[in-house]
C-alpha cells in the first residue's frame, strides 16, 4: 500500500440550499499528479477550499498523511503541509514579489530580518524548482505566467508538500502552460503531491497519474489516467454521450457584412489597447479571434458593438460607414443589422435581480411589439420570452423567475437567446461558453453554426483557443493590441496559434 | 519680515497638530481597507471629554487618557457596525459624526449647564508650553537661534507628539510585520485570509491605532490650544485631516507635509498684515471668506487631479466575507 497524502470521506457542503458537496471521497496517494476533473459547478473548486480550511465542510473527515486532521482555516492547512494555487490568483499586486512570499509568516516586530532570511531561503527554492522570478519586481508588473510561479513559490515557502492548483492554465497560452506542467513534472520527481482541478481534457492526459471526475456535487469515477481516454471521461463529466468535436460544413463566404479599418483604442489612462486593427467578416462565415485574456479583445469588442464610442480608424457594417466623427451606441449598431453576445453575461448581459421576461427585451424594450399605447404589452413579452425559452432550451422555462436563479448555462442561453431570435446580420459573441457547462455548450455551439449555415456573419472572441479551433473558419490572434497573424481554421494547428497568442511571429520562430 | 514668516510658521506648527494626528489615525484605518470620514466625530467626542475629564480631575493628562477612551469607544462601534456586521462604512461613519455632534452638547449642557461649553480649565489642567533647554539663552543667535527659539522650543507636548506619531506611523506601515499585514489587508484581504492571517483582527488592531489618534486630536483642542470645550469645536477639521491624507496619497510624510500646507494657509489668515496685501487683489469683505476656503478649494484641486492621481487601497470599503 503507497502512502496517502490525502484521504477525505464523505465530505457534505451546503450552500444554502445548493449543495456543492455531497458524501465526496477522495483519495491521493503521495508523490502523484492527481487531477480532478468536472464541469463548472460541480463542486471540484468546492472541495479543494474545504481542503484547504476556506469553508467548512457540514460534515466528513480529513486525513493528511494518514493523520486525521481538523482543518478550520488556511493557516491550518498550511501547517498540514498544503499550499494552494488558487484560480484567481492570491497575490497583493502593489506588493514586490519577496513581501508577497513574506506575507503572514514574518517572525518579530521588525520586518527588516524576516525579509533578509526569505529572500536567502527564495533563491534556494527557485535554483531547487528552476522557479526563476526576479523577487524585487512589483507583481503587477509581472505577466500572469511569472505571477503564478510566485503563488507556486509562496507554497513550497511554507513548506507544502502537498500542491493544489486550481484551474492553472486558464490564463496562460499553451507554451506557458507546457512550462507549468515541467516545474509540476519537477515537483513530482522531488516527491511532492500535486492536486491538479481543471475543466480541460487535454491536460488531465498530459500530465496526470490518477484522475477522478466531478458532477454535480458527487465523486463520480476514480481512474488511472494511463487506462481512460478523453471520451470516457468527457461522458463521466456530462453523464452522457458528448461530441467533442463540432460537425460543420465548409464556410461559403459571401458578401462583406462587416469591415473594421485602422481601429485603435486608447484607455482611460492612455493606453493603447488595440492597435491599428483591420480585417472583414463575410456572410456565412465564422471568423474566431484568439487571444490570451486582456490582449485587447475586450476594447476592440466594446468599439465595434458601440459600447466605446470609435476613436479612430473607420467601421462598415451593412454598407453604413461609421467614423470617429459619428456618434453612433450600441443601439444604434443594432438597428445597423449587429447583435452582440457581451464577454460576461452578469456584468452586461443581464440584470440579474430581474425577471427572465424583462432581460428577454432589454435592449430591444422599444420595439412597438412590446409596446403598448402607454404601459408595455406584458402579455407579448411574456409569450416572447416563453417561446425564447422554448428554443434555446432554456430551463426552467419560466418567464417570471428571477434570473439569478437560473443556472450560468441557462443565463447564457438567454443572452443567446435574445440576440439571435432578432435574426442579425451579423453576430458579434464574446465569450460564448465561459461558466457554461459541455451540455450547453455543445447547444451553444450548434446554434452558432446554424447562423452561419443561415448566410449571417459571425465574429466571435473566445479565450478558449478548443472553441475557437472547432467553431472558426478563420482565425485571427490578438497580442497586445495587434493582430499578430491569420490562420485558416481548417489547416490551423495549436502550437501555431499558441506561438502567435505569445506574440512571436511565425516567420520568425 | 523675517520675524513674521517665523511667526507664521510658528502658527502653522500649533495649527496642524490635530490635523496631524486625526490624518495618521485615518491612514491606519484606511490602508487596512476601512473608511474613516468618522475622524471629525473622534475628535470633537475627545475635545468634549478630554476637557471634561481634565475639569474634573484637574489633569490634562487624564483628559488625554479620556480623549483616547472615546476615540477608541468611537473607532470601536465603527468596526462593529463595518468590520464584524459588514455594514456601509460611510453610513456607519455619519452615524458616529451626528452621534458625537449632538452628545457633546446635551452632557455639556447637562452637566454644566453653560449652553454646550465646559468651564474654562486653569493652568494646571493644561497642556502649556514647555520651554527646551537653552531656548532663552539663544535666542539671540541670528537665525538658527531665532528658529529654536521660535519654531521649535515653546510648544506643548502634544505638538511634539503629534510630529513624533509622523515617523512611528511610517515605521509601523512600512516597515512593520503588521504593517505588512495593515497594508496587505487594505489590498486584497482574500489574499491576506489564505496565508493564514485574520482580516478582521488586522482590521480591528488598526483601528485602535485609529481611535486612540483620533481622539487625542480632540484633546488638543480644547486642553491645549484653548482652556475649554465648546460646542462644534472640531469645524470640519477631521474631514480637513481626511482630505490631507488622500492629498498625501496614504503616506504619513506626503500626508504630514499636506497637514502643514492647510494649516499655513490658516495661520496666514490669521495675520492681518497678508489682509492687507490682499486689499488690493480681492474685494474687502471678501478677504476673510477667501482665505478661510482656500484650504478646502487646494483639496478639489488636488483631487481633481492636478497633482498626480490619489490612488485608494483598492479593497477601501468593502466588508470582508469569503463564503459568498
Amino acid at each position: 500500500m503507497p502512502n496517502l497524502a490525502i484521504q477525505l470521506t464523505d465530505i457534505n457542503k451546503n450552500f444554502g440550499s445548493v449543495c456543492a458537496n455531497k458524501n465526496v471521497s477522495l483519495t491521493v496517494e503521495s508523490g502523484t499528479i492527481h487531477g480532478i476533473v468536472g464541469e463548472n459547478g460541480a463542486g471540484k473548486s468546492t472541495l479543494m477550499c474545504v481542503l484547504y480550511g476556506f469553508y467548512h465542510a457540514d460534515s466528513g473527515s480529513i486525513a493528511v498523511q494518514e493523520k486525521p486532521i481538523v482543518i478550520r482555516s488556511a493557516h491550518d492547512a498550511i501547517q498540514a503541509g498544503i499550499g494552494m494555487v488558487h484560480q484567481h490568483f492570491m497575490l497583493v499586486d502593489t506588493f514586490t514579489v519577496l513581501e508577497n512570499v513574506v506575507l503572514g509568516t514574518e517572525s518579530g516586530i521588525s520586518l527588516k530580518e524576516s525579509l533578509r532570511a526569505s529572500a536567502e531561503e527564495l533563491k534556494r527554492l527557485e535554483q531547487e524548482y528552476h522557479l526563476e522570478v526576479d523577487i524585487n519586481a512589483t507583481i503587477n508588473t509581472l505577466p500572469v505566467g511569472l505571477q503564478q510561479r510566485v503563488e507556486i513559490l509562496k507554497a513550497l515557502y511554507r513548506g507544502a508538500e502537498i500542491l493544489i492548483l486550481d484551474e492553472p492554465t486558464g490564463v496562460l497560452t499553451p507554451q506557458e502552460a507546457d512550462h507549468l506542467f515541467r516545474i509540476l513534472d519537477e515537483l513530482r520527481e522531488q516527491g511532492k503531491t500535486v492536486i491538479l482541478i481543471t475543466h480541460k481534457l487535454r491536460e488531465i492526459m498530459a500530465i496526470t497519474d490518477y484522475v477522478s471526475v466531478m458532477r454535480q456535487g458527487e465523486m463520480v469515477a476514480n481512474r488511472k489516467t494511463s487506462e481512460t481516454n478523453r471520451e470516457e471521461l468527457a461522458e463521466l463529466m456530462v453523464g452522457r454521450k458528448v461530441l467533442l468535436r463540432v460537425d460543420k460544413a465548409p464556410a461559403k463566404p459571401g458578401r462583406t457584412v462587416l469591415s473594421v479599418e485602422h481601429l485603435d483604442f486608447k484607455d482611460k489612462s492612455g493606453v493603447n489597447r488595440v492597435k491599428d486593427v483591420s480585417f472583414e467578416v463575410h456572410a456565412g462565415e465564422i471568423v474566431g479571434i484568439a487571444g490570451v485574456s486582456g490582449n485587447g479583445q475586450s476594447e476592440l469588442l466594446d468599439t465595434i458593438t458601440g459600447i466605446n464610442p470609435l476613436q479612430s480608424g473607420k467601421i462598415k457594417i451593412n454598407d453604413q460607414t461609421i467614423t470617429s466623427d459619428s456618434s453612433v451606441d450600441a443601439a444604434a449598431m443594432r438597428r445597423f443589422g449587429m447583435a452582440h453576445v457581451p464577454e460576461d453575461r452578469q456584468r452586461m448581459g443581464l440584470v440579474t435581480s430581474f425577471a427572465a421576461s424583462e432581460n428577454i427585451i432589454l435592449g430591444y424594450h422599444k420595439d412597438p411589439s412590446y409596446n403598448g399605447l402607454i404601459e408595455m404589452n406584458n402579455d407579448a413579452i411574456y409569450k416572447s420570452c416563453s417561446e425564447q425559452m422554448e428554443h434555446f432550451d432554456v430551463r426552467p422555462g419560466n418567464p417570471y423567475l428571477r434570473v439569478s436563479l437560473f443556472s450560468g448555462g441557462n443565463q447564457q442561453k438567454m443572452v443567446v437567446a435574445r440576440e439571435m431570435e432578432r435574426n442579425p446580420e451579423l453576430l458579434v459573441v464574446g465569450q460564448p461558453t465561459r461558466g457554461v457547462d459541455i451540455g450547453a455548450i455543445e447547444f451553444i455551439h450548434r446554434q452558432i453554426i446554424a447562423m452561419r449555415d443561415a448566410d449571417k456573419a459571425v465574429l466571435l472572441v473566445s479565450v478558449e483557443l478548443d472553441e475557437i479551433m472547432s467553431l472558426s473558419d478563420r482565425i485571427l490572434v490578438m497580442f497586445d493590441g495587434q493582430i499578430m497573424g491569420e490562420v485558416m481554421a481548417k489547416d490551423a494547428n495549436e502550437s501555431e496559434i499558441g506561438l502567435l497568442m505569445a506574440g512571436v511571429h511565425t516567420e520568425a520562430a | 519680515m523675517w520675524n513674521d514668516i517665523l511667526l507664521i510658521l510658528d502658527g502653522t506648527l500649533r495649527i496642524s497638530v490635530p490635523f496631524l494626528l486625526a490624518a495618521m489615525g485615518g491612514i491606519f484605518a484606511e490602508r487596512s481597507g476601512v473608511i474613516d470620514f468618522g475622524l471629525e466625530g473622534k475628535m470633537l467626542g475627545g475635545a468634549f471629554v478630554a476637557a471634561a475629564v481634565a475639569h474634573w480631575t484637574q489633569s490634562a493628562w487624564l483628559g488625554l487618557l479620556g480623549s483616547i477612551g472615546i476615540g477608541i469607544i468611537f473607532s470601536m462601534m465603527h468596526g462593529f457596525a463595518s468590520v464584524t456586521k459588514q455594514g456601509n462604512q460611510v453610513v456607519s461613519c455619519v452615524a458616529i459624526n451626528i452621534f458625537a455632534m449632538g452628545l457633546t452638547v446635551v452632557l455639556a449642557n447637562a452637566w454644566f449647564g453653560m449652553g454646550g461649553k465646559t468651564p474654562q480649565l486653569p493652568k494646571e489642567a493644561r497642556f502649556l508650553s514647555i520651554e527646551l533647554p537653552f531656548a532663552e539663552a539663544m535666542r539671540d543667535i541670528p537665525v538658527i537661534g531665532e528658529i529654536y527659539y521660535e519654531l521649535i522650543s515653546g510648544h506643548n507636548i502634544l505638538v511634539y507628539i503629534a510630529f513624533l506619531a509622523v515617523p512611528i506611523t511610517a515605521w509601523v506601515v512600512f516597515k512593520s510585520s503588521f504593517g505588512l499585514h495593515l497594508r496587505a489587508t487594505g489590498e486584497n484581504p482574500l489574499a491576506v485570509d489564505t496565508t493564514g492571517i485574520s482580516v478582521n483582527k488586522t482590521r480591528y488592531q488598526a483601528l485602535l491605532f485609529n481611535g486612540i489618534l483620533g481622539g487625542m486630536s480632540g484633546a488638543y483642542l480644547s486642553t491645549a490650544h484653548l482652556g475649554f470645550f465648546v460646542k462644534d469645536m472640531s469645524a470640519g477639521k477631521g474631514y480637513l485631516a481626511l482630505a490631507a491624507m488622500i492629498v498625501g496619497k496614504w503616506r504619513p510624510y506626503s500626508a504630514m507635509f499636506a497637514c502643514l500646507l492647510f494649516s499655513a494657509l490658516f495661520a496666514i489668515k490669521d495675520k492681518p498684515e497678508i489682509s492687507e496685501m490682499l486689499k488690493g487683489l480681492v474685494p474687502l469683505n471678501l478677504i476673510e471668506s477667501f482665505l478661510e476656503m482656500s484650504p478646502y478649494i487646494l483639496t478639489v484641486v488636488i483631487l481633481a487631479g492636478f497633482v498626480g492621481r490619489a490612488v485608494a487601497p483598492k479593497a477601501i470599503g468593502q466588508p470582508f466575507s469569503k463564503e459568498k
